[in-house]
């Protein structure tokens, strides 16, 4: 037992990546989904693990191999990464048991063998990319996840062609961000000669005046900025998201772009710090400026999409903008406001695209004109998209309010009244979009021709409605969430030199 | 133990028992048991902060009772139960569950002891009441109804941001008298007038309430306007900026009531016109004039839902409320005509009817505090309301030139709730007492001396004169004009030509005004569809090419910025 709980870190990532390929040999529909249902459970029993250990007692280091870093590679759990790491494999738990009638309906159903595959491997990626203290670590789990995402993606294709090209051009952005980010740490590795986090962190400092290791932070902020889809590099993140199948749109929206964040946090405060001259220009004069066109762009784009796929998808972006204006304030308030969001967006984002996928079940596509009048006939999949939706515009007793409330406090911590006018003001846009769709459901008329609908299936209405419950149950006892992230942002700030 | 859960709580639950009940009058006649239970809470509950719960790092104060939420929750309730039963015949579930959450998260508000509970029911009467509005299911209730949330909402952000700003300055979020003395008490201010339907800020309600269906306007009429009064009272009594704002209030819709032709519109510019009064009471701001202010709110409530009431019954039967096809209604809707004339009167401070009782307080008070300047106004709005409330309003509907239409007397849930409301109207008017009793100060007051009723009286037959001046002179919208009267031509011309000219130039310059902001907004609209919909730079598909570019260049400014660091 006791030798078991000294390798929890490893098992993380470990069972996971070797279930993959055992999950291409199985047969049918049913296994397949079965063995990636056991997994993500087992996983966020580890997560739960390692963050009460962290919690407790502190970070833990693990010696893959037994070799000592920085010459081995070493796994690193602190509070942070403990609670992206239960984020990713909470909505994966979350997410599995929603999948097996949504993948079938949208799936081939030859291919759910290779289906569930890719979605494990993408799952390992974004847990490797999280628990490693690695950079060069970080870049091969981000191509394990970025590359079984493309096949997720591309998977849309039997509902809608138009998921090839999709993948596609996130192929070819994803990895020009991800050869950015291989540059950078190349550069910094060029300099420091070390790979390892804690170590590049200790001897990048007397090196704050090297042109290469700015060079190299240039590199990674914006080849993760792309991966993060910070405005604007998002192009890639609607397409994908719209055409991928319902359940992969659920798991990538509400932990891909997350754990992007988490690295470009990881570098801004554990490698480098808000002591080095460079990090705060990069905060104001491009944080700043680009998370606010974020917001506003994003969500106006939001309004005007006909597709609610798409729609939500614009309003990720405007989401991605508050998480990123957080970092941008520099201070704990709004560094906390950083870390919720990563979970609270999850919330929402989680429970908004798996009612979309409830939709998509019954009626095939999801446009605005489509589910006109589907108010009376889905109640229970159309008041779940009205709670999240709260939660989205940020109603107090919803997460997305605590998550607001702390984004508002950290601009005025700074006096910068305009910034924390200007999020209020995007809420209003927030709640155009999302008002126009419960609109259309509960007053519009049924476009002629559709028959009568059935609501969704309780195998997908129950973790929806798990999501839209988690929505307001951390919204009104955000005590875990708000410590956690408090923690997180005095760690950052307190060590940050 | 019962009575200190919170009265939003017992809404919530009952919205929720109510729609597991079948659709029908059984589900119709449970719901009438929520606002009865709200009572039975408020007549047994003790003055104190009775629920507080720890949220973030502050205490919220979910249940504050003192004299002043006593006064508004308890006509609350008793304006939910009015409406709910006015409604009894609407089957549609949407209707029934956001009238009872509308009516909770306004008493809920009364009730917050914190500026965040205000905030969180301040948003919640927002995100309910606009359900109101779309039920009438037009493209036009849609727009209004979209329109309204949004203002409604901006009206909660800045709440938000006026709270914020002061737990960073003080580190308090109690909501309690700070006087208006900084930007967070401002913004705060501003959200309050914003509900208030302060001069400028009003256009969401005569925009939104005669958009409604003919029970909706009922329920509207009665919370959020009142709901801000209490805030104002609340938080900035005494602030005399509010006595010249008020005085706006009262003047303005006067002239706009008396051109409109709709007569829902005509009793949304009279229900502003109403608010100036109490907004004028709690500028001033003495234990009288805050009496007034409470009294006039709780008689308010009563006779403006009764005049929407008999308006909605109306339009229940013939579909429309316009002036220019109605008259002649007596004949057939008796009953119905009836209430309306006790509401008017009302509306308009006949002695023995509620208004008198209540306007009278903020009279005094003014007169008492030497606002000689701001008593003329109250009087000369007097006669504004006596003559489109108190007159317009029966006058074309059930009498004037006979429309020929014969509709049905209204339904008979629509006839019991305006009898009980005119019970009420006639029986604080005649007997003020119990109401006197509870209001938040110990006044000793009397109505009824003789001047006051007959000053009063003077003011009414003015108020009936220009009325008949009006009529005759073809002012007004009716086709009578062939009917010549004996009055002195040139005075008959002047006066005419003095007031349509006045009401027009008003009516044009606001209407230049209105032309020229949608202009700009249309515009604005055009533009972001143009930049941002599916076709536009932001909201379409970039060719991956050109996402490079940016990324390049994005990549420069960040090598550049990092550069420049050192």
């Amino acid at each position: 037992m006791s030798l078991l709980s000294e390798h929890i870190p490893v098992l993380q990532v470990a069972v996971p990546l070797l279930s993959a390929p055992l999950c291409s040999l199985l047969r049918g529909v049913r296994l397949p989904w079965l063995l990636a249902l056991a997994v993500s459970w087992f996983a966020f029993a580890i997560s739960i693990l390692l963050l009460i250990q962290v919690m407790d007692s502190g970070d833990i280091s693990y010696h893959m191999g037994n070799w000592a870093p920085p010459f081995g590679i070493e796994y690193r759990v602190d509070v942070i990464n403990a609670f992206v790491l239960l984020i990713i494999s909470g909505i994966s738990a979350v997410a599995l048991p929603y999948a097996r009638l949504s993948v079938a309906h949208e799936v081939d159903p030859r291919r759910h063998g290779q289906f569930y595959t890719a979605y494990l491997l993408c799952l390992t990626g974004l847990l490797g990319v999280t628990i490693t203290g690695d950079a060069f670590n970080i870049f091969v789990f981000l191509e394990i996840s970025s590359l079984s995402a493309y096949v997720l993606i591309a998977a849309g294709a039997r509902q809608d062609r138009r998921a090839l090209t999709a993948a596609y051009n996130y192929l070819v952005l994803g990895t020009v961000g991800a050869t950015f980010f291989v540059i950078g740490v190349g550069l910094l590795y060029m300099v420091t000669g070390t790979l390892n986090i804690a170590d590049l962190a200790e001897r990048i400092r007397p090196l704050a005046d090297n042109r290469a290791v700015q060079a190299g932070f240039a590199f990674i902020i914006i080849g993760m900025g792309l991966k993060l889809a910070m405005f604007p590099m998002h192009t890639w993140l609607p397409n994908a998201y719209t055409y991928a199948p319902s359940t992969v749109t659920v798991f990538l929206a509400s932990t891909a772009t997350k754990v992007s964040v988490y690295v470009v946090l990881r570098f801004l405060f554990t490698v480098f710090g808000p002591a080095y001259g460079f990090v705060g220009l990069t905060f104001e004069y491009i944080f700043l400026p680009l998370a606010i066109l974020a917001m506003f762009i994003g969500s106006t784009a939001a309004i005007y999409q006909t597709n609610l796929k798409r729609l939500f998808a614009y309003s990720s972006v405007a989401q991605l903008g508050y998480i990123v204006l957080g970092i941008a304030l520099g201070n704990i308030a709004g560094l906390t406001a950083t870390v919720l969001h990563l979970f609270n967006h999850a919330l929402m984002k989680g429970a908004l695209f798996m009612a979309l996928g409830c939709v998509a079940l019954r009626i095939g596509a999801v446009s605005i004109n489509g589910v006109r009048g589907l108010g009376r006939e889905m109640p229970w999949t159309f008041a779940a998209i009205a709670g999240a939706g709260l939660s989205l515009i940020g109603v107090p007793s919803t997460v997305g309010f605590i998550s607001k409330w702390y984004l508002i406090l950290g601009a005025l911590e700074n006096s910068w009244w305009p910034v924390a006018l200007l999020i209020v003001a995007s809420s209003l846009l927030a709640v155009i979009y999302v008002w126009k769709i419960i609109e259309a459901a509960y007053f519009g008329v049924a476009p002629e021709g559709r028959g009568p609908v059935a609501e969704a299936p309780l195998e997908m209405l129950a973790p929806l409605w798990l999501m839209v419950v988690a929505n307001f149950y951390f919204g009104i006892d955000a005590d875990l969430t708000t410590s956690v992230a408090g923690k997180v942002a005095a760690t950052f700030l307190g060590s940050g030199s | 133990m019962l009575e200190t859960i919170p009265p939003i709580f017992w809404y919530i639950i009952g919205a929720v028992i109510t729609l597991i009940i079948p659709n029908g009058r059984f589900r119709a006649t449970a719901m009438l048991l929520i606002p009865l239970a709200g009572i039975w809470q408020l007549l047994n509950i003790p003055h104190g902060d009775h629920i507080q719960i720890d949220f973030l790092d502050y205490t919220l104060t979910l249940f504050r009772v003192d004299k002043l939420s006593f006064v508004f929750g308890l006509i609350f309730n008793i304006a939910a139960f009015l409406s709910l039963l006015y409604a009894w015949h609407v089957r549609d579930p949407i209707q029934q569950v956001m009238t009872v959450l509308y009516a909770g998260a306004a008493i809920g508000a009364v009730f917050a002891g914190d500026l965040i509970s205000l905030f969180i029911f301040w948003e919640a009467t927002a995100l309910t009441s606009v359900f109101l509005i779309w039920a009438r299911g037009t493209e036009g209730a849609y727009h209004t109804g979209m329109r309204y949330l949004i203002i409604q909402v901006g009206s909660g952000v800045l709440l938000l941001a006026g709270t914020l700003l002061l737990v960073t300055q003080t580190g308090s979020i109690a909501f309690i008298d700070r006087g208006l003395v900084d930007l967070a008490t401002l913004l705060i201010f501003i959200a309050f007038g914003i509900k208030c339907a302060f001069p400028l800020l009003h256009n969401w309600l005569q925009d939104a309430y005669p958009a409604s269906t003919a029970t909706g306007t009922v329920v509207l009429s009665a919370f959020t306007t009142k709901l801000a009064i209490y805030a104002l009272a609340r938080a900035y009594p005494g602030t005399e900026i509010l006595v010249y704002i008020g005085c706006v209030m009262m003047i303005f819709p006067v002239f706009f009531a008396a051109i409109e032709n709709n007569l829902r519109k005509v009793l949304a510019y009279s229900l502003n016109n109403q608010l100036g009064f109490m907004v004028v009471g709690i500028g001033i701001g003495t234990p009288l004039a805050l009496n007034g202010t409470a009294a006039h709110a709780f008689a308010h409530i009563l006779y403006k839902a009764l005049l929407f009431m008999s308006m909605g019954a109306v339009l229940h039967r013939t579909g429309t409320t316009k002036a220019s096809e109605l008259g002649g209604l007596y004949r057939t809707m008796p009953l119905t005509m009836i209430f309306c004339v006790v509401g008017a009167a009302s509306i308009s401070a006949f002695p023995l009817f509620s208004g008198f009782i209540s306007k009278s307080l903020i009279q005094s008070a003014a007169a008492n505090e030497g606002y000689m300047v701001v008593w003329v106004i109250m009087l000369i709005a007097s006669v504004g309301v006596l003559e489109h409330s108190g007159i317009k309003i029966p006058f074309f509907t059930f009498f004037g030139h006979d429309s020929g239409k014969r509709p049905k007397e209204a339904p008979w849930n629509m006839l019991l709730a305006m009898f009980l409301t005119s019970s009420l109207c006639i029986g604080l008017g005649i007997y003020p007492a119990p109401l006197y009793a509870i209001l938040p100060f110990e006044v000793e007051y009397d109505p009824y001396t003789t001047t006051h009723v007959v000053t009063q009286f003077q003011v009414l037959l003015f108020a009936l004169l220009a009325f008949c001046v009006l009529y005759r002179s073809g002012v007004y919208p009716v086709e009578i004009r062939a009917v010549n009267i004996d009055f002195d031509w040139i005075y008959r011309r002047g006066l005419r030509r003095i007031i349509s000219s006045l009401s027009r130039g008003i009516d044009t310059a606001y209407s230049q005004v209105t032309a020229g902001l949608n202009g700009i907004v249309g515009s604005i609209i055009a533009s972001s569809r143009r930049h941002f919909g599916p076709i536009g730079l932001f909201g379409s598909t970039t060719r991956v090419g050109s996402a490079v570019a940016w990324i390049s260049a994005l990549l420069l400014i960040a090598l550049v910025t990092s550069y420049s660091g050192s």
